[in-house]
């Protein structure tokens, strides 16, 4: 690791010209499990980092029936699964807050950081696609905000342009009939990387699947949400066969490189397999809801 | 907040000490993080190390340029392999392992050519480790890469890359055909053989062989590798280490520095971890020439990433395995073909998987080939049970096939032909007392061999396993305290509760309680010569010294209590409850003293007692060890889950129950992550591409069961207390137990580990997927 400064931003404001003043080299630092550990490595040349966690907008989950669930960028998995709300109202975030690292990573790392890392592998964003997840970004020139599905542009690579960083994470509030399951496979139990991650989520009017999305992790440059996939399931009842055609649609969509980790026939393999299982979850999830 | 454990008996009813679970002396610090580890040593003007590493697999170096490094402010010193001084010749004895210095030198600096990727090639002393590691950045190597081969049986043939132009093939046995004056990279070829070995096969029924291959392992322990060193302005070396052995340390520094032992001085940090792999060096000759350079104190830590690809894991390893049984499973004969990739310098453990590859069983007839050869890796070095858990896979995987084509009982089979007392083992030599037939029975006895399965794709498997147990030199010193305790000064690093155990015996000899034995673990220059903490000979060999240090105290208290009461020496006796009785005085009372109070009268009747002993002992009680596992086979995903596991073990006397049955959770969580996860992953371009703990997967607790441990004692006579080795053979079966229990579940006899989730998704895939 090389020597690197350290400023604590007290404001949006403050973090956004303490990014732009800091150019190339500065980087935000909010749990810190992904940037230090690149850092330490000189993956990345960093030579200061500014640290989000101490602004209120950037901590803390709210939730109203009206306006959705709100999570500051830089809030701990171990808060976000420990909240109510979103235990109660999106356990699919639940699914992904609580596998990220271990129980002592969990402790610093945030859903927002997991997001700006912007992995292929990052096991909270297809989670956070299925669910219509925006992320709310502040910079120079003021606040926008980018559909998740929209955020990763390449392995590490994403919209945020120079000085500009996420605030917060917003889901719309749960439809009535519907739920979201996201899974992965690791070779072991615990503290892995996905081989291949998924989520779906669903919406039933009667027995029948009215609204869909499907996404995957860890088989593309970037998480994908596959519409073609997500078209295969809706306007007809959950069967096998609906779902036998998903997870084709996924496997087709899926464009897995193979490296030590994984391999391309096993990747495309578990894409059909944690579609169906996914599916399978999200039913089961929006029956137990209604 | 600390237990205070309850009054125990102990489970062995022979002994009032050994066999109850007291809390260990040095718990508390470890669980409170006030135990010194090697990276918590600070001195003044302490400099920070950090070591260059050949991003090649094979190359030659051409040139390295340190004057750039030596000129960023900050830096103190820079040193490559031309700092050494020439090797002595010949080379030094471990304990589990052998160094040649020559080879030692060249794997601690590469000079002419960087053999693996890792290998280190200089190294720098700074104010800070950042600027050490800017400074990394401006030492100039130029390499001329060479093609590489990091594939045992790849680098036996005639084509391959040659990685040492001087090394021909040691052939260490006759009949063995000697090979051409040309360079090699086949180290050396050795044989074990008894009776007629294609008689043996001709009056079999039934003869299966298979070929087998194991992977690269880590030993993987938590702490990695530290150095701390001060060269003072005597020439006297003092070094702060996490070593398993620090008088192998001194012994190594010394040889290779040029200095006398008695100028090197070790003192041996607690210890994270070990499993063989901290008995060779690797820093401390570096800090040692950089604080000579410097002239202040040097401390190198490794990082993770140096642990995977600049120390010594386990061989990758080819066997092939023959044997053949009559209808009734009487095996007739066996052959075992072993090539042990060494890494980059000769030294795998191939010997020793030699000698325990057929160990478990009676067979007239066998031959066992052992070929220890060099690759472009790192240099393999001790991993509990070295060389003995690849040779007894294949055995055990061909043994369970066996059964099922003989349709035999797996265990059946092995009570036939199980090894026993009197009985020849491979190298020709009868067993001793061995409970190899005690553990078959536990096995079969157990409810869980007796247990249905259930569920689909659930499989259930056996393996049996043996390691030596080493025996070799111990010191130790012991005093006694006017309150009524004794000081233990060991030389063995405590690494799985040593402390307590070798206290505990001490305890038992002298018949008082383990809180008044109070051990301490000091550095070379404190007490006697001892081997490194391994090859499960700690417990033993220490544990023999503390009975003999107990005796001889023992003798000098009756001296004592004999003049205290002015009686005949003879006429006073020592209990074993720690109680010295003497005649009877003029009243008619019993003369009789308590240790405690004995103690508290020392000084006014010769002083405290002081003794010393040391053994040095060649061998020890031979040890067995049976797992039964259950799993079942996610046929979508090819992920295993470990069910249930059963492992029963011949633990001779258990001293210490607890730290037994933790010897043996330790090692089949290893054994586990051997068969279905662990590996040393290469490129195309021979570079290692998993230095990490997320790539290289040990299991974690949750990809482990609850493991359930049968102590079965059958006491070796050739020790006080019964004791044999505990914490190595446990590692040996989990491979092929598991291999036959994924057989039994999908169906699909692997003869590779890992059995990864891809590689068993690859089997039950369709191709094209």
């Amino acid at each position: 690791m090389q020597a690197v400064k350290y400023v604590r931003a007290a404001s949006v404001q403050d973090a956004v010209r303490l990014l732009q003043d800091g150019g190339a080299t500065a980087r935000v630092l909010a749990g810190g499990t992904d940037v230090i550990v690149q850092a330490r490595e000189r993956r990345r040349e960093i030579r200061l980092f500014v640290d989000v966690k101490h602004i209120k907008e950037l901590i803390g989950v709210s939730y109203s029936a009206r306006g959705g669930l709100t999570i500051g960028a830089a809030t701990p998995c171990y808060q976000i699964y420990g909240d109510a709300n979103v235990r109660q109202r999106y356990p699919t975030l639940v699914d992904a807050s609580s596998v990220i690292g271990g129980t002592a990573i969990q402790g610093r790392a945030s859903l927002g950081g997991n997001l700006c890392n912007s992995s292929p592998a990052g096991d909270g964003i297809p989670a956070m696609i299925v669910l219509e997840g925006v992320a709310n970004i502040a910079g120079p020139g003021g606040e926008r905000t980018v559909a998740i599905e929209q955020f990763c542009t390449g392995p590490g690579r994403n919209v945020l342009a120079a000085g500009e960083f996420v605030v917060s994470l917003h889901f719309p509030a749960p439809a009535a009939h519907s739920g979201a399951r996201w899974m992965r496979f690791i070779p072991r139990n615990e503290m892995d990387i996905a081989v291949v991650n998924a989520a779906s989520q669903l919406r039933f009017d009667g027995n029948r699947v009215s609204w869909a999305r499907i996404a995957l992790g860890a088989v593309a440059p970037t998480p994908l949400l596959v519409a073609e996939a997500a078209a295969a399931v809706v306007g007809k009842p959950l069967s096998d066969e609906t779902i036998a055609a998903a997870a084709a649609a996924a496997r087709s969509a899926a464009t897995p490189i193979a490296d030590m980790r994984g391999s391309i026939k096993q990747r495309k393999h578990l894409v059909g397999v944690f579609t169906e299982r996914t599916l399978r979850g999200a039913a089961e999830r929006a029956q137990g809801a209604q | 907040m600390v237990a205070t454990p309850e009054k125990q008996t102990p489970a062995n009813k022979q002994y009032r000490v050994i066999g109850t679970r007291p809390l260990r002396p040095d718990g508390t610090d470890k669980v409170t993080g006030r135990a010194a580890y090697g990276a918590d040593v600070k001195l003044e003007g302490l400099l920070y190390g950090q070591v260059l590493r050949s991003p090649h697999a094979h190359a030659r170096i051409k040139s390295i340029n340190t004057k750039k490094a030596e000129a960023l402010p900050g830096v103190k010193a820079v040193v490559t392999a031309q700092d050494f001084p020439p090797p002595p010749p010949g080379s030094i004895n471990l304990g589990e392992s052998t160094a040649n210095f020559q080879f030692l030198k060249d794997n601690l600096l590469a000079s002419t050519k960087a053999l693996y990727h890792g290998h280190a090639v200089a190294a720098v002393a700074a104010v800070d480790l950042h600027t050490a590691e800017d400074a990394l950045a401006l030492i100039e190597v130029q390499y001329e890469p060479l093609p590489h081969v990091v594939d045992v049986r790849e680098a036996m043939l005639d084509s391959a890359p040659v990685l040492h132009d001087s090394l021909r093939t040691q052939i260490r046995a006759a009949g063995i055909a000697p090979r051409p004056d040309r360079p090699t990279n086949v180290a050396s070829h050795m044989r074990l053989q008894k009776g007629e070995i294609e008689k043996g096969f001709a009056e079999a029924d039934v003869v299966i062989e298979r070929e087998f291959e194991t992977s690269m392992f880590h030993q993987g322990y938590i702490e990695p590798h530290t150095s701390t060193a001060y060269w003072n302005k005597d020439g006297e070396v003092s070094i702060w280490t996490s070593s398993q052995g620090p008088f192998g340390v001194r012994g190594q520094v010394a040889a290779l520095l040029q200095l006398p032992v008695s100028k090197v001085h070790v003192t041996p940090m607690e210890i994270g971890g070990g499993f063989g792999g901290k008995i060779p060096t690797y820093l401390d000759p570096i800090t040692a020439l950089l604080s000579r350079k410097s002239g202040r104190p040097v401390k190198v830590a490794m990082t993770r990433e140096a642990v995977f690809e600049g120390t010594g894991p386990t061989s990758a390893t080819f066997s092939r395995v023959k044997i053949g049984a009559k209808k009734d499973g009487t095996l007739t004969a066996a052959q075992v073909y072993l090539a042990y990739g060494a890494g980059a310098f000769p030294g795998s453990s191939v010997g020793a998987g030699a000698m325990c590859a057929l160990a478990p069983y009676v067979i007239p007839n066998t031959q066992i080939d052992g070929l220890d050869v060099v690759v472009n890796r790192p240099k393999t070095e001790a991993y509990r049970a070295p060389g003995a858990p690849a040779a007894e896979f294949g055995v055990e995987a061909v043994m369970n096939e066996l059964a099922e084509r003989l349709d035999i009982d797996p265990l059946e089979l092995r009570l036939k032909n199980i090894a026993s007392e009197g009985a020849l083992n491979a190298s020709g030599q009868p067993w001793g007392k061995i409970g190899a037939r005690e553990v078959v029975m536990a096995m079969k006895e157990h409810q869980h061999y007796n247990s249905e399965l259930q569920g689909e794709h659930v499989g259930r498997g056996v393996a049996l396993g043996f390691w030596f147990n080493g025996g070799m030199e111990s010191a130790s010193s012991a005093k006694t305290n006017d309150d009524g305790t004794v000081s233990l000064i060991l030389g063995s690093v405590d690494i799985g509760g040593s402390r307590a155990s070798l206290a505990m015996q001490l305890a038992e000899t002298l018949g008082v309680p383990y809180e008044a034995v109070k051990p301490k673990v000091v550095d070379t220059d404190s007490v006697g010569f001892t081997m490194v903490t391994g090859g499960s000979r700690t417990t033993f060999a220490g544990g023999w010294v503390a009975y003999e240090l107990g005796v001889q105290i023992r003798g000098k208290l009756v001296e004592r209590a004999a003049r205290i009461w002015e009686v005949p020496v003879d006429q006073v006796s020592y209990g074993d409850d720690g109680v010295i009785r003497g005649p009877k005085d003029a009243e008619g009372k019993e003369r009789k003293l308590a240790f405690t109070e004995i103690a508290g009268q020392l000084a006014r009747t010769g002083g405290q007692i002081a003794v010393s002993a040391s053994v040095s002992k060649n061998t020890q009680g031979a040890a067995f060890a049976g797992h039964i596992v259950d799993l079942k086979v996610d046929t979508a995903t090819g992920k295993v889950d470990v069910l249930r596991y059963t492992a029963v073990q011949d633990v001779g006397t258990a001293i210490h129950p607890s730290y037994v049955e933790g010897q043996i959770h330790g090692a089949v969580a290893q054994g586990i992550g051997m068969a279905l996860l662990e590996e040393y992953v290469y490129g195309a371009d021979g570079r290692l591409q998993n230095a990490s703990f997320l790539d290289y997967r040990m299991p974690t607790t949750l990809d482990v069961p609850m493991i359930e441990t049968v102590l079965v004692e059958v006491p070796n006579p050739g020790h006080p207390y019964g004791v044999r080795g505990v914490g190595e053979v446990p590692i040996v079966p989990p491979q092929g137990a598991i291999q036959a229990a994924v057989y039994d579940a999908i169906g699909v006899r692997f003869q590779h580990t890992p059995m990864s989730p891809r590689v068993i998704l690859d089997e039950l895939l369709p191709d094209g997927g």
